[in-house]
């Protein structure tokens, strides 16, 4: 074989784009998952593609260029894997931002200018009320994104791990990897069924990849960043048509607060739901589901959307994002173990980033030209050197 | 100090009357309007007697129409969200209540196995058939057939009997001639005996059938139910090919056991079990206590075993509940409980033991079976979502075909996708009962973590 | 008492569930699922399974086997997912 065999360490969403993109340039891998495919971190997700809460930069370059890949990755695996398959549930539905008073205006406007330089289509709008026909007519300012979409995310997964599986490589669900055996570099991982030979080690365990890292002998200060998501009875079909979330919701993504933090973001899913976010706390792998947390979500998406007061909430469940220091995703070889990938950290951007995450793994792996530039997700940047390993 | 005791069922009544009776303050929650549970279960303007005048008891504060939305640890002990009204009603005052020990006792529910058909209205549960029976004096149809397994299906034909309705049949899908066979099942029970005589009385007074290794494999009608193909079972269940036979009717009612509500206990981490009814049931130590300190559990939701072992370990949960907080309690009072608690709990094995529920369950579905009624999900596409999207686990399976994320949250169908893909399944609601958006948001501040 | 049954004045007695009082009037069911457009009704008579759901007063996903009737409740039949009434 031209290529190592590579293992891929976790089969969410980035695991799944990693494998996929491999195969695509005839890399055979394996994809471990301790548990099942797309049950956890990608589980939990909404499906988010923004580009809209993001400054002009190195992740905003990502978010595009997978924005873009997406749904051409969605209509080639068609071709592949069939069309029930390959259905992710796309929609290209576009995002609205509000600022629901003037001290949250200026700083949306200010944004949306920055990002139309960066060459974002950023709409100010002033008739929210025909995009949003439910919205609070108290809106000081509203900004439309077109490139922001949605998928749902444990189709999306599983259409890629489909392709993988049919272009001959293999998904495990239940094997953890629990050691990475190396000389000058990797030879072999160590799962509970022996030892699998491979010549590169992909970690992609997400909220968990801190841990992975220190298993495979390096250390990465990834940590889990708690979100709560309620979720409403079913409603009529475009009852909510955008991804609809509160202007200060790009301060609380950029925030590096441990404590809570919450805003507005409100969606509606293909089966008639509406979910209801998002929340930020760093209270390591704590599971409990807090009512206060809760009770200012739902504050929070009434206030954006009043109509909503009334619809029962049925369910709440939460899951961990991967957490980096420097908000940016960690992409790219581990100069201190050679062979050791890492494709993790994209806190909760992971549906949106995967595509091009994937894509640039396999060319940096491969040796092909990278299509975004990867230098500011590598492992070994400033920002993400002596950091104490908090929460694996 | 304060105990909460959450449901008025057999179990809580008893459990909040033992825990006042050694000085404990107790809040006793229910959902409904009066208390006694399903069992207990009677018209709105019949008297308060026996057990139920626990809520007339001065120590006891008895909270009807309660609905707990949700539970949280405090630094004193447990806190329940809860709304206050009439069910479903937006606007119902939202209250936390406070207490230094807990006692769930929430029940159980029917078990349903899905069919052919089993979407159609005049499909009810065994405990819909009786609830309406009992507590609304409305049989569900003219003209019934009751299938399932348990002796839960012999008062159902009862209080069916007792509502004018014409019983075409009980279809007991096991064998329980082991009764019979095995009196040492019943050792330490002998009052079921009797209660067995009795309903053989009321069936046969009744003129109604009784027949083992039967079932009702199919419900047809255009909108609602007209007819049902009842089948003679194998020893697994499956169809014995040539037995079917249609029969007109316009209401089955069905129950094959019960899945306990383990919401709260789940939300506050008490240790689950499978038990040997395959059900998932709260662990508890001898005194009723869960693996979660100040926490314990009575009634169906640590093993279905009905009303009389429910009020046992009731009196024994409350007692424990008082004495966690201070309580003084007499020893001997306390082994005497626990010995007939004992007695109880070999009951709820030998139940388990004569009425399994055999898989051959699985063949009466064809591909366009729903499984999940809520969301309109078929076998096929359950199957579609293990087999060509290759779900390994209950989660993902749910969010690849949507199977349980409908308003029941799994309750109806979780246990049987579980049986039918082989994917274990520990459903999360920390959402106990919905609440409306408008009232978590008017929650008070200060009333959460 | 008397309640609206879509549209029609129907009697209820004290203490009645709104299952009761529609099955007692001989329906067997009151909401169409939001995909297959099938008729459903009381099934687990107890809470649980939400199959039952109704509009009850303007507001949607009531549990009729819950909900016990008061004079002049208007009742109506839903139809898949509806939003509750403004102003409710």
């Amino acid at each position: 074989m031209a290529y190592p065999d590579v293992v891929v360490v976790g089969g969410g969403v980035v695991g799944a784009a990693c494998a996929e993109a491999l195969t695509r340039h005839g890399v055979r891998v394996r994809v471990c998952d301790r548990g099942a495919p797309a049950a956890a971190t990608t589980g939990s997700g909404e499906g988010n593609l923004l580009v809209s809460d993001k400054e002009p930069g190195p992740e905003l370059n990502l978010a595009r260029a997978s924005c873009r890949r997406w749904p051409r990755l969605l209509a080639e695996l068609v071709d592949e894997i069939g069309p029930s398959l390959a259905d992710a549930e796309w929609e290209p539905k576009g995002g609205l931002v509000v600022a629901t008073d003037e001290t949250a205006a200026a700083p949306l406007l200010a944004l949306a200018e920055r990002q139309r330089v960066a060459g974002v289509e950023a709409v100010v709008t002033t008739d929210v009320r025909g995009l949003e026909p439910h919205l609070a007519p108290s809106v000081a300012a509203a900004v439309h994104y077109p490139e922001d979409a949605q998928l749902q995310p444990v189709l999306a997964t599983s259409a890629l791990l489909a392709a993988v599986r049919r272009r001959g490589s293999e998904v495990c669900a239940g094997v953890e990897v629990l050691g990475v055996h190396r000389g000058s570099r990797v030879t072999s991982v160590r799962t509970k069924n022996g030892d699998l030979p491979c010549g590169a080690v992909v970690n992609a365990c997400g909220p968990w990849s801190g841990r992975f890292a220190e298993i495979a002998g390096s250390s990465l200060p990834v940590e889990p960043r708690r979100g709560l998501v309620l979720v409403t009875a079913p409603l009529p079909p475009q009852t909510v048509r955008h991804k609809v979330y509160d202007a200060d919701y790009v301060g609380t993504v950029a925030s590096g607060s441990a404590d809570l933090v919450t805003s507005a973001v409100v969606e509606s899913t293909r089966s008639g739901t509406v979910l209801v976010g998002s929340s930020r706390q760093r209270v390591g792998f704590h599971e409990s589901i807090e009512v206060r947390v809760l009770r200012a979500l739902a504050r929070k998406a009434l206030a954006l959307f009043p109509v909503l007061r009334g619809v029962p909430a049925m369910r709440a469940y939460g899951g961990f994002r991967p957490y980096t220091p420097d908000h940016l995703p960690v992409i790219g070889a581990d100069p201190a173990v050679p062979g050791l990938w890492h494709a993790t950290g994209h806190e909760g951007a992971g549906i949106g980033l995967a595509p091009a995450t994937g894509q640039l793994v396999a060319e940096l792996m491969t040796g092909a030209e990278p299509h975004v530039d990867p230098a500011p997700f590598r492992v070994d940047r400033p920002a993400l050197q002596g950091r104490a390993l908090e929460c694996a | 100090m304060t105990v909460l005791v959450v449901g008025a069922g057999p179990a809580g009544i008893h459990a909040a009357s033992s825990a006042a009776g050694v000085g404990a303050d107790v809040v006793l929650v229910d959902s409904a309007s009066r208390p006694g549970g399903q069992y207990h279960r009677q018209p709105s303007d019949a008297p308060r007697t026996g057990a139920l005048a626990v809520v007339d008891h001065p120590r006891v504060k008895w909270m009807p129409e309660t609905w707990v939305w949700a539970v949280e640890r405090t630094d004193q002990g447990f806190r329940l969200h809860a709304q206050v009204g009439p069910a479903d009603a937006p606007g119902r005052p939202c209250i936390a209540l406070d207490g230094e020990a807990l006692v769930l006792a929430m029940g159980a529910y029917d078990r349903v196995l899905p069919f052919p058909g089993w979407d159609l209205p005049g499909v009810y549960t065994a405990g819909a058939a009786q609830a309406m029976a009992k507590g609304q004096r409305v049989a569900v149809g003219r003209n019934v057939v009751v299938s399932g397994t348990g002796p839960f299906l012999l008062p159902v034909a009862e209080s069916l009997l007792g509502v004018g309705a014409r019983v075409r049949g009980v279809l007991e899908a096991g064998s329980p001639v082991r009764w019979a066979l095995q009196p040492w099942l019943l050792r330490g029970s002998l009052g079921k005996i009797g209660e067995l005589a009795h309903y053989a009385k009321v069936l046969s007074t009744g003129k109604v059938p009784y027949r083992t290794r039967s079932a009702v494999v199919a419900a047809h009608g255009a909108d609602r139910v007209e007819s049902v193909t009842v089948a003679r079972l194998n020893h697994d269940w499956t169809v014995a090919s040539g037995s079917e036979q249609q029969v007109e009717v316009d209401a089955v009612a069905v129950g094959y056991g019960f899945t306990p509500q383990l919401e709260l206990a789940i939300a506050l981490g008490c240790r689950i079990q499978r038990a040997l009814d395959d059900s998932d049931v709260v662990v508890v130590g001898r005194d009723q206590a869960t693996s979660v300190p100040g926490v314990f559990a009575a009634g169906e939701i640590t093993a279905v075993a009905g009303a009389d072992a429910a009020a046992a370990e009731g009196v024994l949960a409350g007692l424990s509940a008082a004495q966690s907080i201070g309580s003084s309690i007499v020893d001997k009072q306390v082994s005497l409980i626990r010995r007939k608690v004992l007695r109880k709990r070999d009951f709820a094995r030998a139940l388990a033991a004569v009425h399994p529920v055999r898989s051959g369950w699985q063949s009466w579905l064809v591909d366009t079976t729903l499984v999940c009624r809520c969301e309109e999900v078929s076998l096929s596409a359950v199957r579609s979502a293990v087999v060509e999207r290759g779900a390994a686990g209950m989660r993902a399976l749910k969010l690849l075909c949507r199977v349980g994320l409908g308003p029941c949250q799994g309750r109806i169908c979780g246990r049987n996708v579980a049986e039918l893909t082989g994917l274990p399944d520990i459903p999360k609601r920390p959402i106990a009962s919905p609440i409306r958006l408008g009232d978590l948001a008017s929650e008070p501040d200060g009333s959460g973590g | 008492m008397r309640v609206i049954v879509d549209g029609q004045a129907v009697t209820a007695e004290r203490g009645q569930t709104v299952a009761a009082v529609l099955m007692g009037h001989g329906r067997t069911s009151w909401r169409i699922t939001r995909h297959g457009g099938r008729p459903r009704g009381l099934f687990c008579g107890i809470g649980v399974c939400f199959d039952c759901l109704v509009i009850v007063n303007g507001i949607p996903d009531v549990r009729a086997c819950q909900r016990v009737v008061v004079d002049g409740d208007d009742i109506r039949t839903q139809y898949g997912a509806e939003l509750p009434e403004a102003g409710t």
